[in-house]
């Protein structure tokens, strides 16, 4: 019996040496991975993800506003105040809005579709290609936005932009977040809730108000990883770009449109 | 002599006015850190004092860029960071704006005469993100109501 234990069968040993190595080599990328999107990021942002979203149209109710109001609270949309002496009308037109709600209606057969319109981050996006001085820029991991800190307040993107997807702000902002800085003289737009992805966040602000009042129309996700719902979401069902003549390759795709 | 004295007598009260003088701009210019924030506790800050005081908008100005175009956050030069730090309750305990008069950045800037303008897109007062425990310890210590949404009480964005 003593002697059966003192012969120690070193292949053996080896062998689960080995395997320890190879189960460690592959379970701790994830594990790091995992622990490391739940903290502020450190690294920079890389072209490995794009983010994007994919709405289904079909499940967009009509007069349903919670995305919308959800992107104001997010990025202290709702803090806006009206300038004193501004008519009701023009503040309308000029308050920083982030997602429209657009209906569509086919005049042929009387259908009606309700989308949530925000910026779509394209691939190639006009907004970056006419900025001057390189404020309206394209993150690397594919979400579009504006560096206030260049920006001169021209409107150019404004203009360029085919989805009218940008809010310039007119007047002096005294009430921001920490999270999202704004103010008077730049020019903003939805930026997939820059600070969430930043911090590790899941998802963004529209799509979980939607998936909590039960519409569940908003997916967001990684175009880039074929195994992310929004990748299997556009892979099963028929999706497309709002103004694909443009070959913009948006980041926002529609299904039910 | 007479002469002599009188002008030694000039000189020493033109020295006494230009110390005295020296005393109440030193008086204006205020503490730099105000007491009751988290600063006030803490020995040094993020990089020696000197270093801060001659490089502090060096450290901004390249954090900014990492931050907005690179999606790095959270590291030690951000104004994120600064404004949690260093900002104080007022009378009635909801913390004042780090760029109102006397406070952290303004007493400096006023007397050097240079405009701060990162508070025109930037928030003042730590509102509406993720406040660090050890920020939330420094306000209650300090007196600082805190919600338990983690936000000073009162803050325009309350309860966010």
């Amino acid at each position: 019996m003593n002697h059966q234990k003192d012969n120690i069968d070193h292949d053996r040993r080896a062998f689960f040496g080995v395997a320890a190595g190879v189960t460690a080599a592959v379970v701790a990328p994830g594990v790091i991975l995992h622990s490391v999107s739940a903290a502020p990021r450190a690294e920079a942002v890389t072209d490995a993800v794009r983010w994007g979203l994919l709405i289904d149209t079909t499940k967009c109710a009509d007069g349903c506003r919670a995305c919308l109001d959800a992107c104001d609270r997010e990025n202290g949309l709702d803090l806006q105040v009206r300038p004193e002496g501004q008519s009701e009308a023009k503040w309308e037109s000029q308050k920083a809005v982030w997602i429209r709600k657009v209906q569509l209606q086919d005049n042929q057969t009387g259908r009606v579709t309700n989308l949530p319109l925000m910026c779509q981050h394209c691939e190639h996006p006009p907004c970056v290609d006419v900025c001057p001085t390189g404020a309206s820029f394209k993150r690397a991991d594919g979400i579009v936005m504006v560096d206030r800190h260049t920006c001169i307040g021209c409107r150019y993107c404004m203009m360029a932009c085919p989805y009218k997807a940008r809010s310039f702000i007119h007047e002096v902002v005294h009430d921001q977040l920490t999270r999202v800085p704004r103010g008077k003289g730049c020019v903003e737009s939805c930026n997939l809730c820059v600070s969430r992805r930043d911090n590790g966040a899941a998802s963004t602000a529209c799509a979980d108000a939607c998936e909590a009042e039960g519409h569940g129309a908003i997916v967001f996700g990684d175009l880039k990883d074929s195994e992310s719902p929004i990748s299997q979401a556009l892979k099963s069902m028929p999706s497309r770009q709002i103004r694909e003549d443009l070959a913009l390759n948006t980041g926002v795709r529609y299904s039910g449109v | 002599m007479a002469k002599a004295v009188v002008r030694a007598g000039l000189v020493a009260v033109s020295l006494a006015w230009a110390l005295g003088a020296q005393v109440v701009l030193a008086a204006d210019l205020g503490s730099f850190v105000k007491e009751g924030s988290k600063a006030a506790g803490l020995s040094a800050c993020v990089e020696p004092t000197d270093d801060m005081r001659r490089n502090h908008m060096e450290m901004i100005k390249h954090q900014r860029d990492a931050t907005v175009h690179e999606g790095i956050r959270g590291t030690r030069h951000s104004l994120a960071g600064c404004i949690e730090c260093h900002v104080s309750p007022g009378p009635d305990g909801q913390p004042v704006a780090a760029n109102a008069p006397h406070q952290f950045c303004n007493a400096c800037h006023s007397f050097a005469a240079v405009d701060v303008n990162c508070f025109g897109c930037h928030a003042a007062v730590p509102n509406g993100g993720p406040v660090s425990e050890a920020a939330l310890a420094a306000h209650r210590a300090a007196g600082v109501a805190v919600t338990q949404a983690g936000m000073p009480a009162g803050t325009k964005a309350e309860g966010r």
